[in-house]
C-alpha cells in the first residue's frame, strides 16, 4: 500500500484514538480541579487524623509513578473481588484510567492550591474579617479569585503535562492516540510494520498543547486587570 | 458614658508579654491618638480591640455592650461578626481587595450583610441601590468621586488608603481605628489622609489612631496615650503629653522625635 493509500486509513484511526485522549483529558480536569480543592482542605483540616491521612495520601500519590497507579487501579479490584468492577472492555479501561488520572492530578492540584492560597496576604483575610464577613464569604469573595490568578502559571504547566500524560493509559490498553498509532506497527487494517503513524501522533499532542497554551494565556490576560 | 472601655487587657505571644494590663476609655466623638516606639504594643492593642487577636484576659465594652470578655471567650462566630461590624479598622497597608473596583471594595461587606437579611429577596433592588448610593457618597466624602470604577492597582497609595477609610465607614461603625494609616505612604501623600481624618474629627467621628505623626497627633487629638513596653505610660491632652510630659520614658521618646 502506498503512503497516499495508507494516509486516510491511519488518519481516521488516529482521530478516533485522539477523541479518547481528549475525553480522558477533560474528564480528568473536570474531576481533579474540584477534588484537588477538597483534598487541600482535608489536608489542612484542624482535625488532625483527617489532615494526616490526606497528607499521607498526597505523599503516596505524588511519590509513585502514575503508570503504576494506573496498573494497580485497573487490575487490583479484579484480583480482590474476582470480577471486573470497572465494567468490561474499552469502557472499563476508560473508567479505571479516569479514576487514576483524577486522583493523581487532584493531589498535584491540591499542592498548587496550597501555594496559591498561602500566597494571598493574611491582610486580605483580616480586612474581610474586620468587615464582619464570614470565613466562607472571605474565601469565595476575597481569596478565591486572587488564588486563581496566582496559580494560572503553575496550573498551565500541569494541564499541558496532562495532555501528554494521557498516553500513559496505553499501559492498560486504553485505545487512545498512541495505541492507535502503535496498531499500525503491529498490523491493522492491512497496514503493518509502519512506524510513521506513531510519529504522526506527535502532531496531535502539539496541536492540543498549542490550543491550550493560547487559551491559558488568554485566561492569564483576562485576570491581568488587577495586580496582586 | 464612654463609648469604648478597655479594662485590664493582657496579651502575650508565647512567652512574650505584649500588653500588660491596659486600661483606658474613649468618649463618644473623641479622637484619641496612641503613640510610642515600635514594639510598644500599639498595633497589638488595636488588633485585640478589633478582635483580630484574642486577648488573654480583660474586658472591652463598646457603647455599653460587652465586646470582649476574658472570662467568657467562647462566642459564636455570628456574634463575633456582629461585634466586629460595630468597629472599623483602617490598616497600615490598606488591604484593599485588588480584584474589585473602589466602589465594590466599599459595598462588598455591606452587600454580604444585606444578603443575610430576611427581607433581602423582596427588596433586593431598593437595598442594592441604597448600598450603592451610600458607598458613592462615602467615596465623595473622601474626595474620590472620579475614581469609583478604578481598581486599587490604578490608584496611588493615598487614594487607596482613602478608599479603605470609606470601606471602613460603610458599615457605620461606632468607632474607627487607624493602624499607622500613613506609614506606608510618601510624605506628600500623607497630607491627604490626614485631611480626611481631620474632616472626620470635625464630624464628631470617634477615632483611635495609632500614629508616628507627632504633629498630626497633637493637632487632631483630644487625648494622647503614650505606650511603652506593653503598658500605658502616660496619657492626657496633647498639651500635657507633648509639652509637659511627666514620665521620663515619655520625655526620652519625644526627644528622639525632636532631634
Amino acid at each position: 500500500m502506498s503512503f497516499t493509500e495508507q494516509f486516510p486509513i491511519v488518519f481516521q484511526a488516529l482521530n478516533t484514538g485522539f477523541l479518547q485522549t481528549v475525553k480522558l483529558f477533560f474528564v480528568t480536569l473536570a474531576g481533579s480541579l474540584p477534588l484537588g480543592l477538597l483534598i487541600y482542605f482535608a489536608a489542612r483540616s484542624s482535625f488532625k487524623p483527617l489532615a494526616l491521612l490526606f497528607r499521607a495520601i498526597i505523599w503516596v500519590v505524588r511519590g509513585t509513578p502514575l503508570m503504576l497507579q494506573l496498573i494497580v487501579i485497573f487490575y487490583l479490584p479484579g484480583m480482590v473481588f474476582g470480577k471486573a468492577i470497572w465494567g468490561s472492555g474499552e469502557k472499563g479501561r476508560f473508567v479505571a484510567a479516569a479514576i487514576a488520572f483524577i486522583f493523581n492530578y487532584a493531589c498535584y492540584f491540591a499542592e498548587i492550591y496550597r501555594g496559591g492560597i498561602q500566597g494571598v496576604p493574611i491582610g486580605q483575610t483580616e480586612a474581610g474579617q474586620v468587615l464582619g464577613m464570614s470565613k466562607k464569604q472571605v474565601f469565595f469573595k476575597v481569596t478565591l479569585l486572587q488564588m486563581i490568578k496566582r496559580i494560572v502559571p503553575p496550573m498551565s504547566n500541569e494541564i499541558i503535562t496532562l495532555v501528554k500524560d494521557t498516553s500513559l493509559a496505553r499501559i492498560i490498553a486504553l485505545q487512545e492516540v498512541i495505541w492507535a498509532g502503535q496498531a499500525f506497527l503491529k498490523g491493522s487494517q492491512g497496514i503493518a510494520g509502519e512506524i510513521w503513524p506513531m510519529f504522526f501522533t506527535g502532531v496531535y499532542y502539539l496541536a492540543a498543547s498549542g490550543v491550550l497554551t493560547v487559551a491559558l494565556g488568554k485566561l492569564e490576560k483576562k485576570l491581568s486587570y488587577f495586580s496582586i | 458614658m464612654a463609648i469604648l472601655e478597655v479594662k485590664n487587657l493582657f496579651k502575650s505571644f508565647g512567652k512574650t508579654q505584649v500588653l500588660t494590663g491596659i486600661d483606658f476609655c474613649v468618649e463618644e466623638g473623641e479622637v484619641l491618638s496612641i503613640i510610642g516606639s515600635s514594639g510598644s504594643g500599639k498595633t497589638t492593642l488595636l488588633r485585640c480591640i478589633t478582635q483580630l487577636e484574642t486577648p488573654d484576659s480583660g474586658l472591652i465594652t463598646v457603647d455599653g455592650e460587652v465586646f470582649f470578655d476574658g472570662s467568657n471567650k467562647k462566642i459564636k462566630a455570628a456574634e463575633k461578626r456582629r461585634r466586629q461590624r460595630m468597629v472599623g479598622l483602617v490598616f497600615q497597608n490598606f488591604n484593599l481587595f485588588p480584584q474589585y473596583t473602589a466602589l465594590k471594595n466599599v459595598t462588598l461587606a455591606v452587600e454580604m450583610m444585606a444578603k443575610e437579611r430576611p427581607d433581602y429577596k423582596e427588596n433586593k433592588k431598593a437595598i442594592q441601590k441604597e448600598i450603592r448610593d451610600n458607598a458613592v457618597s462615602l467615596l465623595e466624602r473622601v474626595g474620590l468621586s472620579d475614581k469609583m470604577e478604578n481598581y486599587p492597582c490604578q490608584l496611588s497609595g493615598g487614594q487607596q488608603q482613602r478608599v479603605s477609610i470609606a470601606r471602613a465607614l460603610a458599615l457605620n461603625p461606632k468607632i474607627l481605628f487607624f493602624d499607622e494609616p500613613t506609614s506606608a505612604l510618601d510624605p506628600e501623600l500623607t497630607g491627604e489622609i490626614l485631611k480626611v481624618i481631620k474632616a472626620l474629627a470635625n464630624e464628631n467621628m470617634t477615632m483611635v489612631i495609632v500614629t508616628h505623626e507627632m504633629n498630626f497627633a497633637r493637632e487632631v487629638s483630644d487625648r494622647v496615650i503614650f505606650m511603652d513596653n506593653g503598658v500605658i505610660c502616660e496619657q492626657g491632652t496633647p498639651e500635657e503629653v507633648f509639652d509637659n510630659p511627666t514620665q521620663e520614658r515619655t520625655k526620652a521618646f519625644l526627644n528622639k522625635f525632636n532631634e
